[in-house]
């Protein structure tokens, strides 16, 4: 058994820096580079690709980069666990294994499927699982007909039967970004599946690299000023330890920095209960977390406890929702302000005319209230410019539509000073949703393959 | 004495669906009582009043030194069907920042508690 691993982590989105993974796989030693893909409404953005081309459905980019950092992981034994697959693994697996045979290298690709459910749908809810929101508690019915994908999050566990079969790169659809990290840990230390103070330290861990650079100094409110050469951020590396204590640290002669300040910071993202973090490996405890320095740019993790998994499992259903659309002008001094308000009352007084009817309108002021609403105060008297930013959102596209056409026509009949529309109408855009539920456990067999060069 | 929160902690926030959370941050471990003698679920709740529409929950990270809200309904419906600039939450740490609280005359005076 290895003493110690080093997983990286390479992407924080779909969008992420680009060159952020080639450097954590050049920059100093690591086994394994961790890449997550996958947010929220990111699955429902991969099924509409797939419906336009069967061979999309996932993350492009990856391909791509695999081919540029993959000579380097055969000939250092890197492994690679990233849920790039979206809804079409086995299409990107079918990819990346291309770019392998034209390098001429051997490898083997470990694939996760399973976790898509939407063909069982209707199976499922005949079943009595009803899918409710977890947020709104409406069951599924109520937007049946409108959806787009529905995905169960699988945990560590298939990940790690791709590991032990030999995969040195795995694929997933919706695994947990957790399980990305937590999976190499359990692989390398042997660690059982019932283990659950050593599964919410892997799992922890997973938590504070997931979001990529945001641990090593990327949106870090704690005196920002100082933080060290940000145009070369570092981004994150768990040195982890069969005893499930970690340090958090980034390769050398980068920037950014690994401070408890900061990895505070990051722990607390997206946090809801901190006695219990749930995922489909455990049930972790962010409040029995202890951090202390290890050295420059080292954090150790340490304390951490853990509960049994749940058993559920977290689905993630994206439907349409509707249509909006976002118009903005920027007004100048003086009274740019008073400008922008009078501006926005026209524009209302003609949307009231049309007869247009929105589910919602929202009108901000960017540079006065956009951000922090009512606490800003009032602007001062002589604030320079001020952006007029309305959006509106409805069912009925032709409503969108027609509202995309009344904003230019406002600066020539309209208050003056105004600039800031050389983009064009705004462009309408479908809405897919995000609809969180939960499904028993036994209701999804993940499905592990590996294949070879 | 009153002293704004910007002074005495650093924050990160975030989303869930049309839920922000705010990670709410002590500068030092001297401070973190005073947050949680200060900083309450309604004091929050009232901070955000036109923003939050829905309750306010706080959770304690004494290890930490720091303490979670979650302000429901706060983020026009969350995710893509929001209109909202901050449809993510990501600037509602930084709003909370702006709150002031009330700090004893000995407090005030530790003045090593303030950055």
């Amino acid at each position: 058994m290895k003493q110690k691993i080093r997983i990286a982590a390479g992407q924080g989105f779909w969008g992420d820096l680009p060159d952020a993974p080639v450097r954590q796989v050049e920059g100093g030693p690591i086994d394994y580079l961790m890449l997550d893909y996958l947010a929220e409404v990111t699955m429902s953005i991969m099924q509409k690709q797939k419906a336009r081309d069967p061979n999309a459905g996932y993350a492009k980019d990856f391909v791509p980069l695999m081919r540029r950092i993959l000579p380097t992981c055969v000939e250092r034994d890197i492994k690679v666990t990233a849920n790039a697959g979206g809804v079409n693994v086995r299409g990107c697996a079918d990819a990346v294994m291309r770019e392998a045979r034209e390098l001429g290298l051997n490898v083997r690709i470990g694939i996760v499927t399973g976790d898509d459910i939407m063909s069982r749908l209707d199976e499922l809810l005949e079943h009595g699982i009803e899918l409710r929101n977890m947020d709104t508690g409406e069951p599924l019915s109520t937007v049946r007909d409108r959806i787009q994908s529905a995905n169960a999050y699988l945990g560590a566990c298939p990940i790690v039967d791709a590991l032990k079969q030999g995969a040195q790169i795995v694929i997933t659809g919706r695994a947990t970004d957790t399980g990305l990290t937590l999976a190499p840990m359990i692989h390398e230390f042997g660690w059982s599946n019932n283990d659950w103070n050593r599964l919410a330290a892997g799992t922890i861990a997973g938590h504070i690299i997931e979001c990529g650079a945001q641990a090593s100094g990327g949106n870090c409110q704690y005196e920002w000023r100082s933080i060290p050469n940000l145009a070369d951020v570092g981004f994150p590396i768990v040195d982890a330890s069969p005893d499930g204590t970690f340090v958090i640290t980034k390769h050398e002669r980068t920037g950014g920095w690994i401070i408890i300040p900061g990895i505070k910071e990051q722990l607390v993202y997206e946090m809801g209960d901190p006695h219990e973090y749930i995922t489909p490996d455990c049930v972790a405890d962010f409040t029995t977390i202890q951090l202390e320095y290890e050295g420059r740019d080292r954090v150790r993790v340490f304390g951490i406890e853990g509960r049994p998994a749940t058993e559920f499992l977290k689905v993630s259903i994206s439907y349409s929702a509707g249509f909006k659309a976002v118009g903005t002008l920027v007004y100048s001094w003086p009274d740019a302000y008073d400008k922008a308000q009078a501006a926005d009352r026209i524009l209302r007084a003609r949307l009231d005319r049309l007869g247009l009817k929105f589910e919602k309108v929202l009108t901000e002021f960017v540079g006065v209230s956009a951000t922090h609403g009512p606490l800003a105060g009032r602007p001062s008297a002589d604030i320079p410019e001020v952006q007029l930013r309305v959006g509106v959102r409805g069912q009925n596209r032709n409503a969108i539509e027609r509202f995309t056409k009344e904003i230019a026509p406002l600066i020539l009949t309209g208050p003056p000073a105004v600039t800031g529309f050389a983009g064009g109408r705004p462009k309408v855009e479908e809405i897919v949703a995000y609809w969180p539920a939960l499904i028993p456990k036994e209701e999804i067999t993940p499905v592990v393959e590996v294949l070879e060069t | 004495m009153k002293v704004q929160l910007l002074k005495l902690a650093h924050a990160r926030s975030g989303d869930k669906g049309d839920t922000a959370n705010i990670g709410l941050i002590a500068f030092s471990d001297e401070l973190y009582p005073i947050l949680v003698r200060e900083v309450t679920a309604e004091r929050v709740k009232e901070h955000f009043k036109g923003i939050c529409h829905g309750k306010v929950e706080r959770f304690e990270l004494p290890n930490l030194g720091a303490l979670n809200f979650l302000l429901h309904e706060s983020l026009g419906g969350g995710g893509t069907l929001s209109l909202m600039t901050d449809a993510q939450g990501k600037t509602f740490s930084t709003a909370l920042l702006r709150m002031e609280i009330e700090l004893t005359d000995d407090e005030y005076g530790s003045s090593s508690l303030l950055s």
